[in-house]
C-alpha cells in the first residue's frame, strides 16, 4: 500500500529521502547503460505487474513485485522503483511526489536485501530454488509492510495501530506473493536457466 | 492511462520546468505544515489555481477519490484506536476528538497536494517531463531510465494483454488456486524473459545508430518572463504559507 500525500512528518519524509538519494547514487554509479536498458525494461513490467489483480480468497489483489525485481537488478532496484512509483504518482496519483522518498525506500530496501540472502540459492536445486524464490517474494513484501508501518508509527503515536493493521493486512499478501515468486523463478529455470545466475556485481 | 485534461488551459503557456517545479513546491510545501487552518489555506490556494485552470471535473474528481481510498483507510482506523478525549461511543470502541483531527488534517493536505500537482501538470506529457527533468539537472541515467520506463510500460502492457487473451482462448478462469497462480507466474515468468531480451535487443539496436552515453533532446524548453512572474508569487505564496504556520506553531506552544 503507498502512503499517500500529507500523511508523514517532516522528520520521516526527509529520511526517506536521504536514504532513497544515497541508494540511488551508489547504484547509478553502479550501472552501465546496457544495465539501464534492462532496468527501464524491467520497471515497466513492475509497474504493468502492479496493475494485475489475482484472485485471493473472495477479493482481488494487485501484485506488488518488489521481491522479483530486487532479485534480477540488485541494487539498480533503487532507480527503477523511483521511476515507477514516480509514474504511478503522475499517472494515477498512487502515492505522491513528497512520499516519493519514503515509498521507494519501504519497497525497494528489503527487495536489495532478499537480493544478497536469497540469489545464492537460485543457482542450486529444485527445493533450494523455490524455497529461496518464496522467501524473495514473502519477505520483500513483508519487509515492505513492515517500512510503512514503521513510517507510520514514527510520524504520529495515533498511527500506531494503523500502522499494525496495515502490516497484519498484508500476511496473505506476503503468501501470495511468495507462491507466485516460486512458480515465476520455476517457469524462468526450466525456460532459461541462464537468467538466475547472478554472477556479476 | 494518459487522458489528461484537453482543453487548453490558463496556465498552458508556462515552462514545463516551472510547473515541474511549482508541483513539487506545493508538494513539499503542504506537507511541512502542521496547523489545521493553515493546511486549510493550502486547501483554498489549490481550488483557486482548480478555479483558474478549469479541469474538466469528473475526471479530477475521479482521480481524487482513487487517491482518497488510504486516506478512507486512515479514517476507519485512526479515529477509533488513537488514544484521546472521547467524542462519542461506538458500541465498545469510543471516536477520539485527536483522532478525528489527526485524520482530518491528513484529509486535507493530501487533498491539497493533489490537487494542486494535478493541476499544475496536468497538460505535461511523459516525455516532455522527462525532457524537463534534465534540464533540471536531474542525474541523465535517471532521465534515461525514466524516459525508457514510460516508453516500454505500453510495449510489456500489450505483451501482458497478448498472454491473458490466449490464456482466456484456452478457457483459464482466474480463481483462488495453486492452478491460477502457476498461469500467472508462469505468464509472468515468460514476461520477465521477454524482456531482458527485448532490453538487449534495445540496447545493441543504440549501439548500431552510434549511441554514445549522451542523450540529446531536440526539443527546447523556453523560460518567459511569465514563468518568472508566476513562480515568484506562487513561491512567495508558498513561504508566506509556511512561515504562518512556524508562526502559529510557536504562537500556540508559548
Amino acid at each position: 500500500m503507498h502512503i499517500s500525500e500529507g500523511a508523514l512528518s517532516p522528520a520521516v519524509l526527509s529520511a526517506g529521502y536521504a536514504l532513497t538519494a544515497a541508494a540511488t547514487f551508489i547504484s547509478l554509479r553502479k550501472i552501465n547503460y546496457a544495465r539501464l536498458t534492462t532496468t527501464a525494461v524491467l520497471a515497466s513490467v513492475f509497474f504493468v505487474g502492479s496493475l494485475v489483480h489475482v484472485p485471493l480468497g473472495p477479493g482481488s489483489v494487485h501484485l506488488i513485485l518488489n521481491g522479483l525485481l530486487g532479485l534480477f537488478l540488485g541494487w539498480a532496484v533503487f532507480p527503477s522503483l523511483l521511476v515507477a512509483l514516480l509514474l504511478q504518482a503522475i499517472l494515477f496519483q498512487f502515492g505522491g511526489i513528497a512520499v516519493l522518498g519514503v515509498n521507494t525506500f519501504d519497497m525497494a530496501f528489503p527487495a536489495l536485501v532478499c537480493h544478497y540472502a536469497f540469489r545464492s540459492m537460485l543457482g542450486k536445486n529444485n527445493m533450494l530454488r523455490v524455497a529461496g524464490a518464496f522467501g524473495c517474494g514473502a519477505l520483500s513484501v513483508a519487509g515492505a509492510a513492515f517500512c510503512t508501518a514503521l513510517a507510520l508509527g514514527f510520524t504520529d503515536e495515533g498511527f500506531r495501530a494503523s500502522a499494525k493493521i496495515i502490516f497484519m493486512a498484508h500476511i496473505p499478501i506476503m503468501i501470495l506473493e511468495g507462491v507466485i515468486a516460486a512458480l515465476t523463478v520455476s517457469f524462468i529455470a526450466k525456460s532459461r536457466p541462464e537468467l538466475l545466475q547472478f554472477t556479476e556485481e | 492511462m494518459e487522458d489528461r485534461f484537453q482543453n487548453p488551459p490558463l496556465l498552458c503557456g508556462l515552462d514545463p520546468r516551472t510547473l515541474l517545479l511549482a508541483a513539487t513546491g506545493a508538494a513539499v510545501c503542504f506537507s511541512l505544515v502542521h496547523d489545521m487552518g493553515m493546511a486549510c489555506a493550502c486547501l483554498v490556494l489549490a481550488l483557486i489555481l482548480v478555479v483558474v485552470r478549469k479541469p474538466p471535473l469528473i475526471p479530477l474528481l475521479k482521480r481524487l477519490a482513487i487517491a482518497n481510498f488510504f486516506i478512507l483507510f486512515l479514517w476507519a482506523t485512526v479515529p477509533l484506536t488513537m488514544p484521546g478525549e472521547s467524542l462519542a461511543g461506538l458500541g465498545p470502541c469510543s471516536i477520539s476528538r485527536e483522532g478525528v483531527a489527526l485524520a482530518l488534517s491528513v484529509t486535507v493536505k493530501c487533498n491539497a497536494i493533489l490537487l494542486c500537482v494535478l493541476v499544475l501538470t496536468a497538460d505535461l506529457d511523459l516525455p516532455l517531463i522527462g525532457y524537463a527533468l534534465e534540464q533540471l539537472r536531474v542525474p541523465v541515467k535517471l532521465v534515461f531510465l525514466f524516459l525508457f520506463t514510460c516508453r516500454y510500460i505500453h510495449v510489456i502492457g500489450d505483451e501482458w494483454q497478448k498472454l491473458q487473451t490466449s490464456a482466456r482462448l484456452r478457457g483459464f478462469l482466474p480463481r483462488t488456486s495453486l492452478h491460477t497462480y502457476r498461469t500467472v507466474g508462469n505468464m509472468l515468468g515468460l514476461t520477465v524473459i521477454n524482456s531482458i531480451d527485448r532490453s538487449k535487443r534495445i540496447y545493441e539496436a543504440m549501439l548500431l545508430r552510434g549511441f554514445k552515453e549522451s542523450f540529446h533532446t531536440v526539443t527546447e524548453l523556453k523560460a518567459t518572463r511569465i514563468d518568472f512572474v508566476f513562480s515568484f508569487f506562487f513561491f512567495f505564496i508558498l513561504v508566506t504559507l509556511l512561515a504562518g504556520d512556524i508562526y502559529l506553531r510557536f504562537h500556540n506552544a508559548g
